[in-house]
């Protein structure tokens, strides 16, 4: 077995999509709250699979596309000081700012690079010691703990020219802000993997038991999907809110304890602004004290000034589930990947990517 | 961004190692998995093995797939 291959097999998703279409009798949104499920719902065409009666709504599970712009104008302040090298996950480095990019600092002289890891980023500290390394440090729970790892690590190895800008989020609360505005209607959410290999299933009880609301962790390969959406059914027609995995190769529903361990020594849970949703209390993660000669934040007096919004990018309204990107004005014209106005257009899991790349004719 | 591939641990030394995607061979850090032995599956996420693949829940998964599919097709 790889793992990967095993979960892609077209006649067992056919039968699986017909069982669906045969026990799905309500109309319900599902909300799909990883961009990376929204890749790959579009990619293997899953929307038009399921009955007429389901539809998919993308959610804001995606670390780039919600940092704020005033979190990213701070990491493109940072990339301008002197002697300081800005390292970063690819995605973020061509996200409009409110005054241009990491990208365009880039070619204004600012040593701006991208790195796979933090340990990456921590190897170019150790291999720069004239130079102050930062690491711009945005992601979910997934992410989160690398970062910690890092920061544990900088500890041990003696390294003092490492600094980490924390912009790190938590996904139950914002799920729980998004269920409480009621803005959009949602009937189900298509729990994000990765987030709960981290932290397991156990946080979600709260959406289930609040809001009603069934909550089905899934994989990222089609079966996986198409298994997910069959649980949610179940939960939806049954009327039997509750959280489930479908992804049980990669989830325990207490996580992975170590890995929260880290996060619990490293961070502590603050407030963080949300972009296109405003500031949700706990739902970030901020440098304990212990740790704060690591902090960019106490590191540097950080004055970008300020933020403004892309004029006419409808990003948030499409993170908050209440519109697609073909309802925006831009996308497809003044907006696509080469030239992207908003952080939806820019990521690897931002909506207007996606339905940009596999949206079809009305895409 | 929460992206994490199964990898296939190759060799470990303290806390990092090799591991193998689609035949490629790549460094990874084990500071979250550190019960990891040579020969598991890991998901792979920026550098990081962040779980050990469950074989036996793999399995399960994929009966448990076919019984619905079965089923999905014997009243469809
Ligand atoms: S298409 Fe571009 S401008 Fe419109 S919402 Fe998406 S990212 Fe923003």
């Amino acid at each position: 077995m790889q793992f990967i291959h095993e979960y892609r097999d077209p006649d067992l998703g056919r039968k699986l999509v017909q069982r669906i279409h045969r026990k799905s009798r309500k109309p319900a949104r599902l909300m799909e709250f990883c961009g990376g499920h929204t890749f790959a719902i579009l990619k293997n065409g899953i929307r038009d699979l399921l009955p007429s009666n389901l539809e998919l709504v993308s959610g804001p599970g995606c670390p780039v596309c919600v940092t704020a712009i005033s979190d990213l104008d701070k990491a493109i302040f940072l990339s301008h000081l002197p002697q300081t090298i800005t390292t970063t996950f690819g995605d973020m480095v061509r996200v409009p700012g409110s005054h241009g990019s990491l990208a365009s600092a880039r070619v204004e002289g600012a040593d701006v690079r991208i790195v796979y890891s933090t340990m990456d980023a921590l190897d170019i500290a150790q291999e720069n010691p004239q130079s102050q390394v930062i690491f711009v440090g945005i992601g979910f729970e997934t992410t989160a703990p690398t970062i910690a790892a890092s920061i544990v690590e900088a500890q041990r190895r003696e390294i003092d020219n490492y600094h980490v800008l924390p912009l790190g989020k938590l996904c139950p609360p914002v799920m729980g802000a998004l269920l409480k505005m009621g803005e959009t209607k949602i009937d189900g959410i298509i729990g994000p993997g990765h987030v709960s290999t981290i932290i397991g299933s156990r946080p979600y009880e709260f959406i289930p038991r609040e809001y009603g609301v069934p909550f089905v962790i899934s994989g990222f390969e089609p079966l996986d999907i198409l298994l997910a959406v069959e649980m949610l059914v179940e939960q939806i027609e049954e009327e039997d809110p509750k959280v489930e995995i479908a992804y049980r190769r990669g989830v325990k529903p207490e996580g992975n304890a170590r890995a929260q361990q880290l996060m619990e020594e490293v961070f502590e849970v603050s407030n963080a602004n949300w972009r296109g949703i405003g500031e949700i209390p706990r739902s970030g993660l901020s440098i304990r004290e212990k740790f704060s000669h690591f902090d960019a934040l106490k590191a540097y007096d950080i004055e970008p000034g300020l933020s403004r919004e892309p004029k006419g990018c409808i990003c948030g309204e499409i993170l908050r589930g209440i519109k697609n990107p073909q309802d925006c004005r831009l996308f497809r014209r003044a907006c696509t990947p080469e030239n992207p106005v908003g952080p939806c257009m820019v990521s690897s899991e931002g909506s207007c990517a996606a339905y940009y790349r596999y949206g079809g004719e009305d895409g | 961004m929460c992206l994490a591939i199964p990898a296939k641990v190759k060799s470990i030394e303290g806390h990092e190692g090799d591991v193998e995607v689609g035949g490629i061979s790549r460094k990874a850090s084990f500071m979250l998995t550190p019960e990891v032995m040579v020969g598991d599956y890991v998901l792979l996420h920026t550098g990081y093995a962040i779980s050990i693949v469950d074989e036996t829940e793999a399995k399960e998964t994929l009966k448990l797939l076919e019984e619905l599919a079965q089923q999905g097709a014997v009243y469809s």
